[in-house]
């Protein structure tokens, strides 16, 4: 008889998808207005499942014969996802009312999701990274469909879809490389594996193929393409989503897989990592210029954002990890603000995504103006906002790390960057006012004005905000 | 008391710059005149007390600098010499802001012109009272900003512009050498205070600098670029030029400013440093040469110039350079003497005439002036009395002190003095004729203006005679009343160790020049003025005939010998073209081509093109993808 396993650690994931399916029975028998029902009951799920994660995931340890692994770090990603997650479904509720978008399947596929970012988090091998993956993969490709009377959102679909398939190929192919010449796919059989035997390229190679599947997760360059493409296409919560819980889930897996199974092929990854860095940065800064749609210019925004993430990944050191997770930390707040202020660009009644409706928002409506100011301002890393101390921390921790050339192209694609940034500020007040938007939704406002605030506040009350971070980076590096 | 007299005027200027549009103007001009009006009322006791009563005093502020043995402390020095600046400038500053309600009242822009005039009270008034170099600096750059400000106050009018611009420009020359000598004495004595350095100065009378080679007495080098400091603020010979544009300025600013104190301040400061110059006896030969020629130089313009404010502009600087070659022949209190004096009549002469162009519309061109002194009698009485004081008609206050100077001059004995005395001489017989011509041109004769100027003409309000009159009170009785303590025989216990001078008193030696000596400035006085008589009353046709037969040094004269050509040539146009090359080659044509310009449109073109990588096809990404691993494993495999 074999032993039941240790399900303790893994209650949040357990009750997220009992949760899940739980909501699907909701919705359908739910007469009224089954979407708001639906939502606010997600909301809740992940409430619950953040507080499990608190209470559950403290002390670290494997279970499911070690395919599934928490501790410290895992509980701070999880959080961060969950966070996200929640934020999205948040923005979600007033867009799908004005849409008139009445398919409460939307937050279910969401929880679905979510479930699948947090056991990617927790992946210990590589059959329940893959799985948890495409969990997580497939519940995205529907959302970006979701939307499916529209064009766009369909083609968007379509082709996250074909491309994430092949990467999701790339990935499996490596992993069959690395199980084929290491004969595990644990992840402590692998790093006990590596340490010990000689250099085996045919495990070199397989762990190019799953960087790449991972780096197309987080939309890293040259596997950044479907980006701007799936995020002008998807419904505007759900480009929110995608810009920030699959990428923190995807970074935390990536940062746990490097210094972990493959610690000791660093000086191989590290190649790699530096030249996906890069090119993320200088690609997001200097593509985004010509962007005209505000959804578009996100997209960049988050490919330049992830190589800035990453450098902190290359670092590989604790400080590195800890600049990292203070970056996703930051920018998740300044994305979700971004994209809350993006889902109050309505004139009359409808959804606008063009750089120049914000014209003179100044005049039309100075607070929005001014929570967007703040945001962009933060992403832009000027001091004191949040987004400087992100900037700062991974840049200090590259520089730590021998890595000066890295920080310098850091600094100034960051220069580059702040450019279209500081344009948005410059439309909104300079310009000549438009028409002037419409009043935002009461839960979209708060949304933004509590990132904004965030933003803002960050450089007094930084501790409570990295305290965390630092117990998570202090986490990874023990074993 | 003491910072009180020093502060009020800063605290006028503040209310009334801060919060003149909320205020109005009428209480910015109370607030700015009580402020300046105080500070005089306090300046008179101080001046007994320090220079009659002999209590001098350091009143100690603030530190300002303490780093490592360098220490300036904010400290107002007070002593004869500072003493009799700040009563001097109060006084003569307070009836100035009366003036300029009056003078000012259908300007839009009343409390900022107030609020200037009190900050630059307050300025010249920390200049006069520093305890030590950087202080004093502080002053002579204050003084330097708002003459700037005061002359550029019209600032709608390119001109003024021009002028301030100039004026600022040509100051700095003198400013540079000014910092300089600080840094030098600095480095000599490794201190700027007043006491420490002049107590220092004598052990290092022999010391030798070597610059560029090139060996030299360390004192007479920073004398001579202290001295170039005092050059450019006090606008002598070669760093004149922008004394006379600066009367684009109102008529007030060129009464007080360029009259009376800030123009000055070369004066004070070559008397304030005598200790140290008593030492450099090569720089105050250099000093008596340069005075005496701005004396002579300034003068001969004088005579051809139609604008009344530039023949008074002019007028001042040739009186500046008797003052500084008074202080190189080691008179020293004469020139302060003829420093006070000078204030009251020069102010009286600058308001009469904003009189006289304010009753002529604004009109400044002297020949189309004239017959007008029937209408505006009080004004014509006063600029009488400021020409007379001018040309040192006894008992009226120029009297006593130029012709000390140019006693002084002549008692020294030595070959710059009888240069100067001769130069002296000269200019004086230039100043009687033109302040008669000035007198004649303006007031007399067959009126030259537009009937409707003059029926127009009428005599100023009362608040701006009253101010003449408190000046004509001064330009009368100044020199008689401070000649005894000044120059006289009271002159060691007014001075004591305010004014340095070694070896023999020179005002001992000018009591006993021959008898001639003192009557030649009356004497060519009179000719002078009789001169003018003639040319300009009884003859009016020969000045036009004269200038007809001697077009060349009429030119020479009418055109202020060319300096401002000549600098054109050597310095401003070069300057123009230095900056044109470097702006148009070196800023636009390397820096900005391939630093901002280019970066910038460097990545515009790389936005374009990785825009144009974003097809839109699923092909394409893909292929992206499958390029990109396919890359990073020959790498790997190859390389790593």
């Amino acid at each position: 008889m074999t032993q039941m396993p240790n399900l303790v650690p893994a209650y949040a994931e357990i009750f997220l998808a009992l949760s899940g399916l739980l909501l699907l029975m909701v919705g359908v028998f739910r007469k009224t207005d089954p979407v708001r029902g639906v939502a606010r009951l997600a909301i809740l799920a992940f409430s619950v499942a953040g507080v499990l994660v608190l209470t559950t995931n403290a002390v670290a340890v494997t279970t499911f014969s070690g395919m599934f692994a928490v501790n410290a770090f895992t509980s701070f990603a999880k959080l961060l996802v969950l966070l996200g997650g929640g934020f999205a479904v948040f923005l979600m509720l007033p867009w799908a009312k004005n849409e008139g978008i009445a398919r409460f399947e939307l937050p279910v596929v969401m929880v679905f999701a979510v479930l699948g970012m947090m056991m990617m988090i927790s992946a210990n091998d590589l059959i329940s990274l893959y799985v948890g993956l495409e969990l997580q993969s497939l519940s995205l490709y529907v959302l970006a469909a979701f939307h499916r009377g529209n064009l766009r959102a369909t083609e968007a679909g379509v082709k996250y879809f074909i491309l994430g398939a092949l990467a999701s190929g790339l990935l499996l192919y490596g992993s069959s490389l690395i199980y084929g010449f290491a004969g595990t796919t644990s992840f402590v059989g692998l790093a006990s594996a590596l340490s010990s035997a000689q250099e085996n390229v045919g495990v070199i190679v397989g762990m190019v193929f799953v960087i790449s599947g991972l780096a197309f997760k987080i939309s890293a360059v040259p596997f950044h393409m479907w980006t701007p493409d799936v995020y002008e296409g998807s419904p505007t919560p759900v480009t929110a989503f995608f810009s920030v819980a699959p990428k923190i889930a995807a970074l935390c897996l990536f940062l746990r897989i490097l210094v972990g199974p493959f610690d000791d092929l660093m000086f191989q990854w590290r190649q790699v990592l530096i030249v996906i860095c890069v090119a993320s940065m200088l690609w997001g800064a200097v593509a985004a210029i010509a962007q005209s749609n505000i959804k578009r210019l996100m997209a960049y925004s988050s490919i330049g954002h992830v190589g800035y993430a990453l450098i902190g990944l290359v670092a590989a050191t604790p400080e590195g990890a800890r600049g990292m997770i203070y970056y996703m930390l930051i920018y998740l707040f300044m994305n979700v603000g971004t994209f809350a202020v993006i889902l109050s660009m309505r004139v009359k009644d409808r959804y606008v995504e063009g750089v120049n409706d914000l014209s003179g928002l100044s005049k039309t409506n100075p607070a929005i103006a001014l929570a967007l100011t703040v945001l962009m301002f933060s992403m832009a890393g000027i001091p004191p906002l949040a987004g400087f101390f992100g900037k700062y921390f991974v840049f200090v921790a590259a520089i730590n790390a021998g890595l000066i050339p890295l920080a310098v192209i850091g600094v100034l694609s960051s220069v580059i960057g702040a450019y279209y940034y500081l344009r948005l500020i410059k439309i909104m007040y300079f310009d000549e006012a438009g028409e002037g938007l419409d009043k935002p939704d009461l839960s979209t406002g708060v949304v933004m004005g509590v990132c904004a605030l965030a933003v803002v506040v960050f450089i007094l009350v930084p501790e409570p905000m990295l305290a965390g971070a630092d117990a998570a980076a202090a986490a990874l590096f023990q074993g | 008391m003491y910072a009180a007299a020093i502060f009020l005027p800063l605290l006028g200027a503040a209310i009334a710059g801060f919060f003149g549009r909320r205020i109005g103007d009428r209480a910015s001009q109370i607030v700015t005149c009580a402020g300046v009006g105080l500070g005089a009322v306090l300046s008179i006791p101080i001046f007994f007390s320090v220079a009659v009563g002999g209590n001098e005093e350091v009143v100690t502020l603030a530190t300002w600098i303490n780093s490592g043995t360098f220490e300036t402390a904010w400290a107002l020095r007070f002593d004869t010499l500072s003493a009799v600046m700040v009563m001097t400038v109060t006084c003569v500053s307070f009836l100035i802001h009366v003036y300029a309600v009056g003078y000012m009242s259908h300007d839009d822009c009343k409390p900022r012109f107030m609020a200037y005039l009190s900050l630059f009270t307050f300025a010249m008034l920390m200049l006069v009272t520093a305890d030590n170099l950087v202080q004093l600096f502080f002053g002579w750059e204050g003084v330097g900003v708002v003459s700037y400000l005061l002359i550029g106050f019209w600032f709608k009018k390119p001109t003024a512009n021009a002028a301030a611009i100039k004026a600022f420009v040509v100051n700095r020359v003198g400013d540079f050498g000014f910092l300089l000598g600080i840094f030098g004495i600095y480095l000599l004595v490794d201190a700027v205070s007043f006491d420490t350095v002049f107590d220092a100065v004598p052990s290092h009378a022999e010391d030798a600098v070597t610059f560029f080679g090139i060996e030299g007495h360390a004192l007479t080098l920073i004398a001579l670029l202290l001295f170039v400091g005092a050059m450019g603020k006090s606008a002598q010979l070669f760093l004149h030029t922008w004394l006379p544009d600066a009367m684009e300025g109102p008529t007030p600013v060129s009464a007080l400013i360029h009259a009376a104190t800030m123009v000055t301040a070369g004066v004070f400061l070559v008397a304030r440093m005598s200790p140290l110059f008593e030492y450099a006896p090569a720089a105050l030969e250099v000093v008596t040469v340069v005075g005496a020629s701005t004396a002579f130089f300034a003068a001969t313009i004088g005579c051809v110039q139609n604008d009344i404010k530039r023949v008074i502009a002019y007028s001042t600087c040739s009186q500046l350079g008797y003052m500084f070659f008074a202080c190189g022949v080691g008179a020293y209190s004469a020139a302060i003497f003829h420093l006070m004096t000078h204030a009251w009549f020069k102010a009286l002469l600058f308001l009469g005439s904003g009189s006289v162009i304010h009753a002529m519309s604004d009109e400044q061109d002297m020949r189309k002036m004239g017959g007008i002194w029937k209408h505006v009698k009080v004004t014509y009485a006063m600029m009488w009395i400021g020409t007379l004081a001018l040309v040192a008609v006894p008992p009226f206050a120029g009297y006593y002190s130029k012709d000390m100077i140019l006693e002084a001059a002549y008692g020294a004995h030595t070959s710059v003095g009888q240069y100067a005395f001769i130069m002296g001489i000269a200019a004086a017989l230039m100043t009687a004729f033109y302040s008669g011509r000035l007198l004649f041109m303006t007031f007399h004769g067959e009126p030259r203006a537009e009937k409707e100027v003059m029926d127009h003409v009428h005599e100023s309000p009362l608040i701006m005679t009253l101010p003449l009159a408190g000046l004509a009170i001064g330009a009368i009785f100044a020199g008689y009343i401070g000649y005894d303590v000044f120059i006289g025989d009271g002159r060691d216990m007014f001075w004591r160790d305010a004014i340095a001078v070694l070896g023999n008193d020179p005002i001992e030696a000018a009591h006993h020049v021959p008898a001639w000596v003192v009557w030649s400035p009356m004497v060519v006085t009179l000719l002078g003025l009789g001169l003018a008589y003639h040319l300009y009353m009884r003859r009016p046709d020969i000045p036009g005939r004269l200038a007809a037969s001697y077009p060349l040094v009429y030119k020479f004269l009418l055109n202020k010998w060319y300096f401002d050509e000549l600098y054109d040539f050597l310095f401003v146009r070069p300057a123009f073209r230095i900056g044109r090359v470097l702006w148009k080659r070196g800023d636009e044509g390397v820096i900005d081509r391939f630093g901002p310009d280019g970066i910038s449109a460097s990545v515009i073109a790389g936005a374009k093109r990785l825009g144009a990588v974003q097809t839109g096809y699923l092909y394409h990404y893909a292929f992206a993808m499958i390029i990109g691993i396919a890359l990073f494993v020959s790498w790997i495999v190859v390389g790593g």
